[in-house]
């Protein structure tokens, strides 16, 4: 299917987030997850499940005042 | 000591760790600053470069308290949102609350920011808000559960300092017990020793630090001008005068004309 990934249309194989966030490179990083706009804890990863054009944010620790 | 929740904290500094020409420049500004709270944020990750990984390694090795920020959020379920991420990545309940409400001065919108959080303290946060002066929203905010407020004392970036004198003197009258902030605006260590001798708790500082010819140098310009600005208000600085009053004994003075 196809999602948008911060942003970026990628076309994706898995089919819930732990799935897609392993096959997009993320596998061990620390990130903090959203699916359409609505956060989605770590633990309920493997369990939210994707559809085609879905809005992805995947976020990591950055510089901040 | 400083007591920011349930922290008990030495330094009175917060520094921010964002605009530093490198990593190891920002190391060093940390070091020299003694601060004991850093803040961060959070931003998109690319699979392929992971940068944040490497921030987040740095950051962890400086063994300070992190304060993850809602920066550039504009409306209350982005901060809450934000604020949920955070949370999680970072393992601390804190958070510095910004809800953006206009992109010139990025002054808060100080409605969404009372609204976040509300929503926040009832999730167990521990909020730490970016607002104004303003001494109606300062009680709406603790109302809302906040322990800790941070008015600005100018536009965030701008180094023009305290930009409202009365107000920030007011706000301190009003609100004794409550740890107050100044956050954003700074840009000199006067202007954070003026904080302090006013008898604001702390002072975060972030652009005139990293944007300084030499960052680190001036990290340890601030941790003095922070120590020496709450020693002078523990001291109870005098007050001023109109008119000038003779500092030496004028009775003993001899007849000479």
């Amino acid at each position: 299917m196809r999602i948008l990934v911060n942003g970026a249309s990628r076309e994706i194989g898995a089919a819930d987030l732990g799935g897609a966030l392993e096959e997009l490179g993320y596998g061990g990083a620390v990130v903090a997850t959203a699916i359409n706009g609505e956060f989605v804890p770590a633990a309920e990863r493997q369990a939210a499940r994707l559809a085609d054009g879905d809005r992805i944010e995947v976020l990591a620790p950055m510089q901040g005042g | 000591m400083l007591r920011l929740y349930d922290t008990e904290l030495r330094s009175r500094l917060l520094l921010g760790t964002a605009r530093y020409p490198s990593p190891s420049i920002l190391t060093e500004a940390v070091k020299a600053s003694g601060t004991q709270i850093v803040t961060v944020s959070l931003r998109r990750e690319s699979g392929g470069e992971r940068a944040g990984q490497g921030f987040w390694s740095i950051i962890r090795d400086l063994g300070a308290h992190v304060l993850p920020n809602t920066a550039g959020c504009h409306s209350v379920k982005e901060a809450v949102t934000t604020a949920h991420m955070g949370r999680e990545v970072f393992g601390t309940s804190w958070v510095k609350l910004e809800v953006i409400g206009e992109d010139e001065t990025l002054q808060p919108d100080v409605f969404g920011l009372v609204e976040a959080a509300r929503i926040l303290c009832k999730d167990g946060f521990e909020v730490f808000p970016y607002t104004t002066e303003d001494l109606i929203v300062a009680e709406r905010l603790l109302e809302a559960g906040c322990r800790v407020l941070m008015p600005w004392g100018s536009p965030i970036g701008s180094g023009r300092g305290l930009n409202n004198l009365f107000g920030l003197k007011a706000l301190r009258a009003r609100f004794p017990e409550v740890p107050l902030v100044v956050d954003a605006g700074i840009g000199i260590p006067s202007h954070a020793a003026q904080a302090l001798e006013l008898g604001f708790d702390a002072v975060l500082i972030n652009t005139a630090v990293s944007q300084a010819r030499d960052p680190a140098g001036m990290a340890g310009a601030f941790a003095q001008a922070v120590a020496a600005g709450r020693a002078a208000y523990e001291a109870g600085p005098m007050e001023p005068r109109d008119l000038a009053v003779p500092s030496t004994p004028v009775i003993g003075k001899a007849f000479l004309g």
